[in-house]
């Protein structure tokens, strides 16, 4: 099995407002079990130690700062993707439900076209074809890897906010529209005063899921040589050189990122049981 | 085209066609509302009474026929709408009030960012306004926490902020419980006889009878029968009228 078609990620299925089946999302549960199975590891794995060899835990605990920065990569990727996409995909979204026909239909390819491809693949073609240096003027600025790959994950969630906002604007009343006419509202006026502000609340939790979900793609990078949590994980295994290590040390990143996830998660959670009873 | 001036209708219909996807909804309609006067349209579900209000203020465009709002056709490419709406203010069915906002404000906002007036001084109208609905002490509460007929007459005070020279009704206590009706057309009626142009679709055959000067009956697109309240209850001409009173009244 290729790597592409195991990314295949529930962010790519299609977007539904209302009710939708409750996508997954991690629970208390899901964490117990983690732990569970991270102390059962490194139980297993300090009796199969050999004699002499440093404790498992200590070691793991040795390499945490190092683990720590490269997980903060991973944030500081989920961040930026997301702060990237959301801002391409508002316009993107709201081209979608434009009146002229030529805007939307490009809109909508954009989207469909970003939204059905395997992040995998675009991160390939970002790192791939997007040059190392870019001169602005006579200043040159470097484009490292992780920049790249950050852009690359950037256009799937760029295509998954429109979808949020096309679907979002839709799932307004139709009345709503009317009386902002009725009243001489422009279109933009009845967009910026009337139709995004009640979006914003609708959109907030499906929002929040994308970034839970954005965040866990971003070893993804690790593929396309990123330094990331993930890619550090593999070096600290190749510099240990310790088979036993191996399952515990990728539990142990496992458990990272779910105790940054599952916060959110819960809070997503929380707001649509909140915006519901509305 | 010559100025328009107050001794003219204020709303013509000449003539005016509409379909949506070939199922007739409006044909050979026309009327005059004058100034000051109040005209009730009455008619079965589907008779195309919401439509024909909606081709009013351009909501839904004619094909054939004029409409002249002010001496200004409605049923031409070039029509600024916006202008046109600034002189017609409109009620919904479903209030249609902006939820995100108060009470106050979305009766504020019309003027303020389409009028582009003075925050303060529309305000102090607005304020006003809600109290003429009479709901003073609800400004800040927000749509959701309303009742129907409050939402309602906060949507009338929306539209009298534009201070409009006609207001359309669109079977606007349709959607009320029957103890909220009253007030909404206690607050109709109240408007209609400060000299306020409405024409008002509605079901409310006792109001009509009260506050039109003239009532109109449309049936399947048609204006079957028109005339003032007292003979158009009292001696319909047409069979569909009657039939149509007769399962009313």
């Amino acid at each position: 099995m290729s790597i592409a078609s195991r990314t295949d990620l529930p962010v790519l299925l299609p977007f539904r407002l209302g009710r939708a089946e409750a996508p997954w999302r991690p629970n208390a549960r899901h964490g117990a079990f983690l732990i569970a199975a991270l102390t059962l590891s490194i139980g297993f794995a300090e009796a199969q130690a050999g004699p002499g060899d440093r404790s498992i835990l200590a070691t793991i605990l040795t390499w945490t700062p190092l683990l720590a920065q490269g997980f903060a990569l991973n944030i500081a990727m989920s961040f930026l993707a997301m702060a990237i996409g959301t801002v391409l995909g508002l316009p993107l979204g709201l081209g979608q439900v434009s009146l002229r026909a030529p805007v939307r239909g490009v809109s909508w390819f954009v989207t469909q076209f970003f939204r059905n491809s395997p992040w995998l693949v675009l991160l390939f073609y970002c790192m791939l074809l997007m040059p190392f240096e870019v001169r602005i003027g006579d200043t040159i600025v470097p484009l490292p890897g992780w920049l790249k790959s950050t852009i690359g994950l950037s256009l799937p969630v760029m295509a998954n906010v429109a979808e949020l906002v096309r679907g979002a604007v839709r799932s307004i009343p139709y009345g709503q529209w009317e009386a902002s006419e009725a009243i001489a509202f422009t279109r933009m006026q009845t967009l910026r005063m009337v139709i995004l502000p009640q979006c914003i609340k609708r959109m907030t939790p499906p929002w929040m899921n994308l970034y839970a979900i954005l965040t866990v793609a971003t070893p993804l990078t690790s593929v396309v040589g990123v330094s990331e949590a993930m890619t550090l994980t593999g070096d600290i295994l190749s510099a240990e050189g310790r088979t036993e290590l191996l399952v515990p040390l990728y539990l142990y990143l496992l458990t990272w990122f779910f105790l940054y996830c599952y916060p959110i998660a819960r809070a997503t959670l929380m707001l649509e049981r909140r915006f519901q009873v509305r | 085209m010559t100025a328009w001036t107050p001794d003219q209708p204020l709303v013509r219909l000449t003539d005016v066609h509409k379909s949506f996807r070939g199922v007739v909804v409006l044909q050979r309609i026309s009327f005059d509302v004058t100034k000051g006067e109040v005209v009730c349209v009455i008619g079965p579900s589907g008779a195309g009474k919401s439509t024909l209000l909606r081709c009013i203020n351009a909501l839904v465009p004619i094909e054939r026929g004029s409409i002249l709002v002010e001496g200004q056709e409605v049923n031409d490419p070039k029509l600024d709408k916006l202008a046109l709406r600034r002189k017609v203010g409109m009620v919904f069915q479903q209030y249609n009030l902006f939820p995100h906002r108060t009470a106050l404000q979305n009766v504020m906002m019309a003027p303020i960012h389409v009028l582009k007036r003075d925050r303060r001084e529309v305000e102090a109208e607005a304020r006003k306004l809600i109290r003429k609905v009479r709901l003073e002490g609800k400004e800040d509460a927000y749509p959701g926490e309303l009742s129907g007929g409050q939402q309602q007459r906060i949507a009338i005070a929306r539209s009298l902020a534009m201070n409009p020279d006609v207001m359309l009704f669109d079977e606007v206590t349709a959607a009320l419980d029957p103890e909220t009706v009253k007030e909404v057309l206690v607050t109709i009626r109240e408007l209609a006889e400060e000299g306020m142009t409405c024409v008002i679709v509605t079901h409310e055959m006792g109001f009509a009878r009260e506050v039109a000067d003239e009532i109109y009956f449309t049936d399947g697109g048609l204006l079957v029968e028109h005339g003032p309240p007292k003979d158009f209850f009292a001696n319909p001409r047409d069979p569909r009228t009657r039939q149509f009173l007769d399962q009313i009244l």
